[in-house]
């Protein structure tokens, strides 16, 4: 049985360090969700969050495969513990009575915010688990004008941790 | 000491051990071979193409256990060498591959012999690297060795830019004695629970299968197996790239698995109760279907990869380390079992074994007047004493030299197995016969592959590195006109050559000595006459039988147990 799997990782913050992990799951034909990168507070370092589907063994083999590469070093999957999970999504609407009202009604259990107004166009901020915001994004439908999404970053729950 | 970068990299070479260098120069590296003309300890062995210098530093790898070296230019030097990268990439064969690039100011501009030689390779190494700075070539160079040599081997490229190279910059040169890496920590031992874990297995099998592959020659671990199997007394096959770890020609060998593997191993893989597979990858070409692969078996693994384990095939026992210690551990705890061991306990196994073993899976058509592929084989194998180096390029020729020459040796069969690179022989009988000098090597190879790195005639005449080469000469690309046969109602759809070269004319014009051989009478006195030339490049065109198939076969998609045999084979239908 497939299942959603958040993969976290430092990788040597070298040139190529990105390309040999994305290039990965093109050559092996595994699935990429989100991918998101930046550098952490250790310059030399960066952390990696993917978001994969797949059986228990691809999951594994997919593990196993990043853990091979040389950039990586170190990896967790976040699937696989208590942790903690967000996605940022920016999204675009047509200012109007309607859609302000929705996105109140919205706004009050989800921290949603109007963040900027433009020549009657609204930018919303929104974060959230990766599930509730595809709902989110379901309710408001056509009149979203154009949205953008971080991927998903996520942190273990508790001692348990990512780091070196 | 101050060196510029060219010198630097050669300098690293030196330190590293380095023999010898395969390459082809190039406005990108033309300061790095400034740096090799002012000097005599690294060897420089100029090819023809940059494929030739990869499968000639492959070959020398194979042979030696050493890394190989390679050294080309940007651009078409890079692109060229891919071919013999990916292959050695396959067969997890060290190697070092320093490439020019152009200088870090034009990289991205679309620049003379530009190409972005790190996203080329990247999928078909185990490492690349961009050097940027002159500072950093030694480090980069020795962790280069590191990663090539250590856990599972592979290809490792250096890409330099020309500008780091310059011989006006001088920098403190330093090589490192060790290195290590906080990303990169390969495994040594096997953990010794599942080492116990296994031998309980092993105690309590009654038909087992010792597979062992690859991995056992890559981690020097012939000696080990040999033991383990003799202590055990249980039947070893080998995969393609196994072969030699155990002896050919011992009893216990049960012969090559796999898709034109024997009958007996096929079989005795399908029966079997427990596998110990040991450095070897359960390659498509092994397993057959997988769904059916050993449906009745446990699964012992041994590798160094744990991406290998569990990735084609679940296991019940999974040991990730170097073969060595763990054959080491295993033995040890076998010792303890000495007195509850029994070896009667797998005698109806080997009665068994042997009658499959007595269809004589491989017989061909011995009556025939034409030169049949496979008696050559039996000659070549007859004339060299079974102590030759053999190479091969792929196809028909390559499964015939893997069924009738058994190798007692490791490292004495050398041929493409993971990639199947056409080209890789002759190329490959070069580098080996650098390693070994005065062995004889033998390139088994089909008029098809040999046209696709000929050219390599001429360095060997160059370095003088005599190499026999056996061509199998069918008139039609052997494989897949056999497939065509079997597979698409024998449409042989452009497997047929026409228009071949006088190939005993083409080494004579390379300055070797050349022979077509048109009758059976006339392959063994013509091999020994080869031979006997100990110094000179021979070129043998057989003219065989067009129409050989190699038997048995699994065809693509069966199982073990579903096995073509050849017409020839004492095999009926309704036997077990």
């Amino acid at each position: 049985m497939s299942r959603q799997h958040i993969i976290s990782m430092l990788l040597e913050n070298e040139s190529g360090a990105l390309s040999r992990v994305a290039g990965l799951f093109s050559a092996r034909a595994y699935n990429i969700e989100s991918l998101t990168v930046a550098a952490t507070i250790d310059p030399s370092l960066s952390r990696l969050t993917v978001v994969t589907v797949g059986s228990d063994k691809v999951i594994e083999q997919i593990k196993k495969q990043l853990d091979k590469l040389v950039d990586v070093v170190k990896l967790i999957d976040l699937s696989e513990s208590f942790s903690l999970e967000r996605e940022l999504v920016l999204l675009k609407v047509k200012k109007s009575d309607a859609t302000e009202q929705k996105i109140s009604d919205l706004g009050a259990d989800s921290m949603a915010c109007i963040t900027d107004e433009t020549d009657g166009f609204l930018i919303i901020e929104v974060s959230g688990e990766k599930t509730w915001l595809d709902d989110f994004l379901l309710t408001l439908g056509d009149d979203i004008v154009e949205v953008v999404r971080s991927g998903v970053i996520g942190l273990s729950r508790g001692e348990r941790t990512l780091t070196l | 000491m101050e060196l510029s970068g060219g010198e630097i990299v050669i300098q690293s070479l030196k330190d590293e051990g380095v023999e010898y260098v395969f390459g082809y120069p190039g406005g990108c590296v033309l300061h790095i071979y400034d740096a090799i003309f002012r000097q005599e300890d690294v060897k420089h062995v100029l090819v023809r193409h940059e494929q030739g210098a990869t499968h000639a530093a492959d070959g020398y790898a194979r042979a030696s256990g050493k890394p190989g070296v390679v050294l080309v230019t940007s651009g078409p030097g890079a692109t060229n060498a891919v071919t013999g990268i990916a292959t050695a990439y396959m067969d997890s064969i060290p190697m070092v591959v320093i490439t020019g690039q152009v200088p870090k100011a034009v990289i991205g501009s679309d620049a003379f012999q530009e190409v972005d030689t790190i996203g080329i390779t990247r999928p078909c190494v185990k490492h690349n690297f961009l050097v940027k700075n002159v500072g950093d070539i030694a480090e980069t160079m020795k962790k280069a060795f590191y990663l090539a040599t250590s856990g599972r081997p592979g290809p490792v490229i250096v890409d330099i830019p020309k500008d780091i190279t310059d011989p006006n910059i001088k920098v403190p040169y330093e090589y490192p004695a060790e290195i290590s890496m906080r990303s990169y920590t390969p495994p040594v031992s096997g953990d010794i629970g599942q080492i116990i874990e296994a031998v309980k297995l092993i105690k309590e099998a009654k038909r087992p299968v010792i597979y062992s592959g690859g991995g056992v020659v890559l981690g020097e671990g012939s000696a080990e197996l040999r033991e383990l199997c003799r202590a055990l007394n249980f039947p070893v096959t080998q995969t393609l790239m196994g072969l030699g770890a155990f002896p050919g020609t011992d009893p216990q060998f049960i012969g090559m698995l796999g898709m034109h593997g024997t009958y007996e191993a096929n079989m005795a893989m399908h029966n079997s109760d427990l596998i110990i597979a040991i450095g070897a990858r359960f390659d498509d070409r092994v397993t057959g279907k997988v769904d059916e692969f050993c449906p009745h078996a446990k699964i012992i693994h041994i590798d160094v990869d744990p991406a290998s384990i569990a990735k084609i095939i679940e296991v019940d026992v999974a040991i990730v380390g170097q073969v060595k210690p763990i054959l080491l551990d295993m033995l040890a705890q076998i010792k303890h079992l000495d007195e509850t061991f029994d070896r009667a306990r797998i005698a109806d196994w080997w009665l068994q074994i042997d009658q499959w073993r007595a269809t004589d899976c491989m017989a061909y058509d011995t009556t025939t007047g034409t030169i049949k592929p496979q008696y050559v084989i039996e000659q070549l194998y007859k004339v060299t004493g079974g102590e030759a180096y053999l190479t091969s390029d792929v196809g028909q020729h390559q499964m015939f030299a893997a069924q009738f020459y058994p190798f007692d040796e490791p490292r004495r069969w050398i041929n493409s197995g993971g990639l199947g690179t056409m080209g890789f022989g002759l190329p490959a009988a070069m580098g080996v016969k650098f390693a070994h000098p005065d062995a004889d090597v033998a390139c088994v190879t089909g008029e098809g592959s040999i046209q696709m790195c000929l050219q390599e005639l001429s360095t060997m005449l160059q370095y003088d590195t005599p190499v026999k080469v056996i061509n199998l000469n069918n008139g039609y690309l052997g494989m897949v006109r056999q497939w065509q046969e079997f597979s698409y109602d024998s449409r042989y759809s452009h497997s047929y050559l026409e228009a071949l070269p006088d190939f005993k004319k083409l080494a004579e014009a390379y300055g070797h000595v050349g022979m077509t051989i048109k009758k059976k009478e006339d392959v063994e006195p013509a091999l020994r006459e080869a031979f006997a030339m100990k110094n000179r490049t021979v070129f043998l065109d057989f003219l065989t039988d067009t129409k050989e198939n190699v038997y048995p076969m699994i065809a693509a998609g069966k199982a073990h147990h579903d096995m073509m045999m050849g017409p020839s084979s004492k095999y009926k239908r309704n036997e077990p």
